[in-house]
């Protein structure tokens, strides 16, 4: 069959989007752009300082260089603070977590108010960062790293459960049915049927987050917190970019660190 | 044994999926439902145990009404009703043995479930049960590391465990090859008149339930549109329960040596190969 006679005896022609739908994606670029135009706008960005930007970063790098090393005799200290202010605060999680993600999932929850409450408690842990929670706790526990330890908590709760929760209302439905009709309690179904099915996700997610909070436990010290972060403010006030420089070196090596051991356990989880 | 009166089941869809099922089983026997997708055999099934809540009707196992019951006894009574399922439904991330001994669950507390302390006589019948349905030295195997055919065996060792009163058994062949089909369908009839338990068994395959079968229910819209012997199967009632079709490849003289295995060495060494 030759090209004209195919066209002859298929005569549709074939468009993936009409041209209404075309006029449509190109009106939302353009509205991308100019919600993008309309931000710096409203912002009123000082363009002048972006002139000499490039050198003050030069200058500021090489005020830090070379790293003042013995100084980190006097942050090893605020370190391991820091790791442990991570650590503790994700162990706090776990034993939380898993009850609220229960309540929170659809198909575990005992009834339409405790689901309510679970998802509550949820939502109001994710939507405060952090350092918010380290300010708020702070305030409640006086400075140090008790604050620092609950604030991890308070924010990793939402997190984990959140993902626990997701994970436990798309279990094998069957398996559980299973667990029910051998006459075992509700407590029980939890343990054998739906918990077995969730544990990797929450291995997953725990190990995560644990890598994470060593992340955010390095700021917390900004607002008295503990960790290094107090060390680290104070220098960055001092400016003895020297020293600034050294934890800076020294928080990457424990988040490659951190990084490395979450990125093992998780590939070792089946 | 088992009676079931006027059973109606309407899903909140409107779906009227049991029409007034009347059904009577007073000896042990292997009572496979028939019927098309639909016909309500698996909600049938699930109505006995209450995974599902019958609309009306009575359930009564061993002169207990089921369906009256609370909460709290309807788990007991549980207890006395093991359940295999299509899909297996095993707990894929525990072990063999794991799995087995949930069977048990209903006579534990909640810690010795957690720390797998189940009493010694449970472990040992598990070590037995496991040997007779061929799965000897796979206790500490995963769930998930067993072919189809295997983890039927520990669904049927896991229903066993109950030391059941009834059997309810939902399509147990039907996501299994024909050769596992027929090793399983035959182990859990021969099991079943070991103990003396009733078992209805829902199953796609009119072959096999008429090779396997003491009596045979077909199930059409929602109602009994047959009751008797796998060797009254006949084109009629076939067309009744199914509607028409050319049942003259389907329907197998009744083989008698299709039950009684020739060599049971031989037949120990297929089943472990399942």
């Amino acid at each position: 069959m030759t090209v004209d006679e195919h066209a002859q005896k298929y005569p549709e022609v074939w468009k993936r989007f009409t041209p209404r739908q075309t006029l449509i994606r190109y009106a939302w670029y353009l509205g991308v752009v100019f919600v993008a135009i309309w931000s710096l706008d409203t912002l009123e960005i000082p363009w002048f300082y972006f002139l000499d930007a490039h050198e003050e970063a030069g200058d500021l790098f090489a005020r830090m260089i070379p790293p003042y090393w013995a100084f980190f005799g006097d942050i090893a200290g605020p370190l391991i603070e820091t790791i442990h202010i991570a650590t503790l605060g994700t162990a706090i999680t776990v034993l939380l977590a898993l009850p609220i993600a229960i309540i929170a999932a659809r198909n575990t929850t005992p009834n339409a108010f405790t689901w309510f409450i679970g998802r509550f408690i949820l939502v109001a842990s994710r939507s405060v960062n952090t350092v918010v929670w380290g300010l708020v706790f702070v305030a409640i526990f006086g400075p140090g790293p008790m604050a620092g330890i609950w604030s991890i908590a308070a924010r990793s709760i939402g997190f984990v459960g959140k993902l626990v929760a997701e994970a436990i209302e798309e279990i094998d439905q069957g398996m559980v049915e299973a667990i029910e009709a051998t006459g075992a309690s509700r407590l029980q179904v939890l343990l054998i049927g739906v918990i077995p099915q969730v544990l990797p996700v929450i291995f997953g997610t725990i190990v995560y987050r644990w890598d994470i909070n060593i992340r955010e436990s390095t700021v917390l010290g900004f607002v008295g917190a503990g960790g290094i972060g107090i060390v680290l403010y104070s220098s960055i006030n001092q400016f003895a970019w020297h020293e600034v420089s050294v934890m800076l070196i020294a928080i990457f090596g424990i988040v490659l660190v951190s990084e490395f051991v979450s990125a093992t356990v998780r590939n070792h989880i089946t | 044994m088992l009676s079931i009166a006027d059973l109606i089941k309407v899903y909140p869809t409107g779906t009227r999926a049991l029409n007034g099922v009347t059904l009577k089983i007073d000896q042990p026997q292997v009572v496979a439902i028939i019927g098309s997708s639909g016909a309500g055999k698996s909600t049938l099934i699930r109505c006995v145990n209450r995974l599902i809540e019958p609309t009306s009707g009575r359930v009564v196992l061993n002169e207990l009404d089921v369906t009256t019951l609370s909460r709290a006894d309807l788990r007991k009574a549980r207890r006395r009703m093991g359940m295999i399922f299509q899909e297996y439904n095993l707990v894929e991330r525990l072990t063999v043995m794991e799995n087995a001994l949930s069977g048990r669950l209903g006579y534990v507390n909640f810690w010795q479930a957690y720390r797998r302390r189940y009493p010694p006589a449970d472990i040992s019948t598990a070590f037995e049960l496991l040997d007779r349905v061929g799965l000897k030295g796979y206790q500490d195997t995963r769930a998930d590391a067993l072919s189809g055919g295997q983890r039927q065996r520990v669904g049927i060792a896991r229903a066993l465990m109950q030391h059941p009163d009834l059997l309810l058994v939902d399509e147990p062949t039907a996501s299994l090859d024909p050769k596992t089909s027929r090793q399983i369908m035959r182990l859990l009839c021969e099991l079943a008149h070991e103990r003396g338990t009733p078992a209805l068994v829902n199953i796609h395959d009119v072959g096999l339930a008429q090779s396997y079968a003491d009596r045979i229910v077909g199930l059409a819209g929602g109602q009994v549109a047959f009751d008797g012997t796998p060797s009254q199967l006949t084109h009629q009632v076939l067309t009744d329960i199914y509607g028409e079709e050319d049942w003259s490849k389907t329907i197998r003289k009744v083989d008698k040596d299709d039950k009684k295995p020739k060599d049971r060495d031989a037949l120990d060494r297929e089943s472990a190969a399942g």
